[in-house]
C-alpha cells in the first residue's frame, strides 16, 4: 500500500472498536444500554444520559446528506484532491457523522440536501479505514 | 432569571480601551508583545496605574498568566477562559462579578495574536487521537471555512438565503472600514465583487471570509463608583451571557441555528432590562459573513431564517437603519484569530463619541455579541452611556 498523504486516525482506547470495525468495512456505533440511544463519535459515556454501560450495535450504514460543503482550499496534500465534497451525513439510525461524499461531481449543482447516501470504506493503513459516503437509489 | 443576576447591572464599568500600536502583518513583534502595547495603551486611556490591576484576563494555552508574567502583574484575580474569539466578551462577564464579589479592584483584559506572522504563537494543533484528528480531519475538515461553509449552505437550504445577501455583509462593513484610519482594507468593494471572488469552500468566497491579521487589543474595568472619577466617561456593563455548546463542529445540533448565542443574548437583554429597540449600536462578530447572519437571528433581532433578508439593501452599511461593525469588523478590519476584544473596544469609543467620520449619532446603548470556535460559543455584552 503506497503511504497516504492523509491524516490517519489514532485510536484512544474508547474509539478502538469503532476503528476495529471499519477495518472489517462495518459500521458500528455505541449503544448506550440504560437509555437505549446510539451516539456518534464513540465516547467512554453516553453524551445523553453519562451512563458508561455502552455496546456496539452495527448499523445499516444508509442515510441522507445533511449538510456539506465543496471545498476548493483544503488540506495541503489531502489525498481527495480538491476539490473535494466534505459531508455531514445523518444516518437512519439518527447520529450523524462527517465524512466525505465520493464517487460524485464535486459540484454544488449535483448535489442535494436530503439525497440517499450509503457507507464505502476507502482502506488508508493496515489498521485504518475510513467511511466515506456514496450516492444510494432513492428508496434504499 | 435569578435576582443575583440582575443585581450586577451597572455595578462595573468599562474604562479604558486600546489596541496595540501597530496592526497589521507584523513579522517584527510577538504575540506577548502586542498584549503588552495593548494593555499599555488601554491603562493610559483608562487613566489607571499598572500597579492598580489586580485582576488579569485572556485566552489561550497558559495565557493570563504567562501575560501577568510579562507585564510584571501578579494578579490575586486570574481568568484564562478559553471559548474561541468571544473569550473576551465572556472575560467581560467574567470580570464584572468578580469585582462585584471583592474579588479584585482592576481588571485587565488582554488580546495579542500574531495570527498571520505567527511569532511568539503558542500551538495550536490537536492531538492525534483527539477527537478532532479521528472523526473530523481526516474528512478534509480544513479549518475555520470549511466548518463555516457546512452551516452557510445548510442556511440556504433551509431558509432560501443567498450568496448575495452573505455579500452583503461584506460588502457594507467594508463601507465602515472605509471611515477607519485603522482598517487594513479600505478599497471600494461591490456584491459583485464578493461573488467574483474565488472559492474557498462553497458556498464562501474568499471576500466572505475574514482576514487573518497581527494585533493586540486590552480593556480595563472597574467598578461604577471608582470609574466615575476616572477621566473618560464610563461605559456600564448592562448586560452579559455566555454559553458553549461543542468544540468539534460534527456536533453541532442544528447546522442552521447558532444555539449558544440564544442563550448568550437571552440572558444580556433580560439583565440588563433592555428591548432591541433600544440598542443604538451593534458589533456581530463577523469571521464569516454568514455569522452575523445567525447572530442577528440568534440575538433576537429577526426570526429564524430572516437573516439574509434582514442585512438586504446594505441596512448595515454607514447611513443604514442598523449600524453594525462600525470599525470595519473582521472582514475589513482587523481579525487576528480570536477577534473578540476589537468589538468591545470600538462600542465603548461609539459610546464615548470619540469614533470621528463613523460615530454613530448619539449612540448610549450598544451589544457585542461574539463567536467562538465554528459555531461553538457565544458570549454577549450589553453596554451603555447611562443605567436605564
Amino acid at each position: 500500500m503506497p503511504p497516504y498523504s492523509g491524516v490517519i486516525p489514532v485510536p484512544t482506547p474508547e474509539t478502538r472498536p469503532f476503528w476495529e470495525a471499519a477495518r472489517r468495512h462495518q459500521l458500528v456505533l455505541p449503544r448506550c444500554r440504560a437509555c437505549g440511544r446510539l451516539h456518534y463519535h464513540p465516547r467512554a459515556a453516553c453524551p445523553f444520559c453519562l451512563a458508561g454501560d455502552l455496546e456496539w450495535q452495527p448499523v445499516s450504514g444508509r442515510g441522507r446528506l445533511h449538510t456539506f460543503t465543496v471545498v476548493h482550499r483544503g488540506l495541503p496534500n489531502f489525498p481527495l484532491g480538491v476539490p473535494y465534497v466534505l459531508a455531514i451525513v445523518e444516518l437512519d439510525e439518527g447520529p450523524r457523522m462527517m465524512t466525505n461524499l465520493v464517487g460524485v461531481e464535486p459540484d454544488p449543482a449535483r448535489l442535494r440536501i436530503g439525497m440517499r447516501v450509503e457507507v464505502t470504506f476507502a482502506d488508508v493503513s493496515e489498521e485504518i479505514a475510513l467511511p466515506h459516503f456514496r450516492p444510494a437509489e432513492e428508496g434504499r | 432569571m435569578s435576582a443575583g443576576l440582575r443585581r450586577l447591572r451597572g455595578r462595573v464599568a468599562i474604562v479604558g480601551v486600546g489596541e496595540s500600536d501597530e496592526m497589521g502583518r507584523l513579522p517584527h513583534k510577538s504575540a506577548l508583545a502586542l498584549h503588552a502595547e495593548a494593555a499599555r495603551n488601554a491603562l493610559a486611556d483608562a487613566g489607571v496605574a499598572k500597579a492598580d490591576v489586580d485582576g488579569v484576563f485572556s485566552a489561550g494555552r497558559w495565557m493570563s498568566a504567562e501575560t501577568a508574567e510579562y507585564l510584571g502583574i501578579r494578579p490575586r484575580f486570574v481568568d484564562g477562559t478559553l471559548i474561541g474569539g468571544c473569550s473576551f466578551i465572556a472575560h467581560v462577564e467574567h470580570a464584572a462579578a468578580a469585582i462585584d464579589a471583592g474579588l479584585c479592584d482592576v481588571a485587565l483584559i488582554t488580546h495579542g495574536e500574531s495570527g498571520a506572522s505567527r511569532v511568539g504563537m503558542p500551538g495550536t494543533r490537536f492531538a492525534p487521537d483527539s477527537e478532532r484528528m479521528q472523526f473530523e480531519t481526516p474528512f478534509g475538515l480544513a479549518g475555520p471555512p470549511t466548518g463555516y461553509a457546512l452551516a452557510a449552505a445548510r442556511h440556504m437550504h433551509d431558509f432560501g438565503t443567498t450568496g448575495e445577501q452573505l455579500a452583503e455583509v461584506a460588502v457594507a462593513t467594508r463601507k465602515w472600514a472605509q471611515l477607519n484610519p485603522r482598517a487594513l482594507m479600505r478599497d471600494p468593494l461591490t456584491i459583485a465583487d464578493v461573488l467574483a471572488s474565488r472559492l474557498i469552500a462553497w458556498p464562501l468566497h474568499l471576500l466572505d471570509c475574514c482576514l487573518v491579521t497581527d494585533a493586540g487589543g486590552a480593556v480595563v474595568l472597574t467598578a461604577a463608583e471608582r470609574a466615575r472619577d476616572l477621566p473618560k466617561p464610563p461605559v456600564y456593563v448592562l448586560g452579559t451571557g455566555e454559553c458553549a455548546t461543542h468544540v468539534n463542529v460534527s456536533q453541532m445540533a442544528d447546522f442552521s441555528r447558532w444555539e449558544a448565542a440564544e442563550v448568550s443574548a437571552r440572558q444580556a437583554f433580560a439583565m440588563a432590562g433592555v428591548a432591541h429597540a433600544d440598542i443604538d449600536h451593534a458589533m456581530f462578530y463577523d469571521a464569516f459573513t454568514i455569522v452575523p447572519i445567525m447572530g442577528l437571528e440568534a440575538a433576537g433581532f429577526c426570526k429564524r431564517g430572516e437573516g439574509g433578508a434582514f442585512v438586504a439593501g446594505q441596512r448595515t452599511a454607514p447611513g443604514g437603519a442598523f449600524p453594525m461593525n462600525t470599525n470595519g469588523g473582521g472582514l475589513s478590519y482587523t481579525h487576528t484569530g480570536m477577534y473578540g476584544i476589537f468589538t468591545l473596544i470600538e462600542a465603548v469609543r461609539q459610546l464615548r463619541g470619540e469614533c470621528g467620520a463613523r460615530q454613530v449619532a448619539g449612540a448610549k446603548i450598544s451589544i457585542c455579541h461574539g463567536l467562538g470556535g465554528m459555531f461553538s460559543a457565544a458570549a454577549t455584552l450589553i453596554a451603555g452611556t447611562e443605567i436605564p
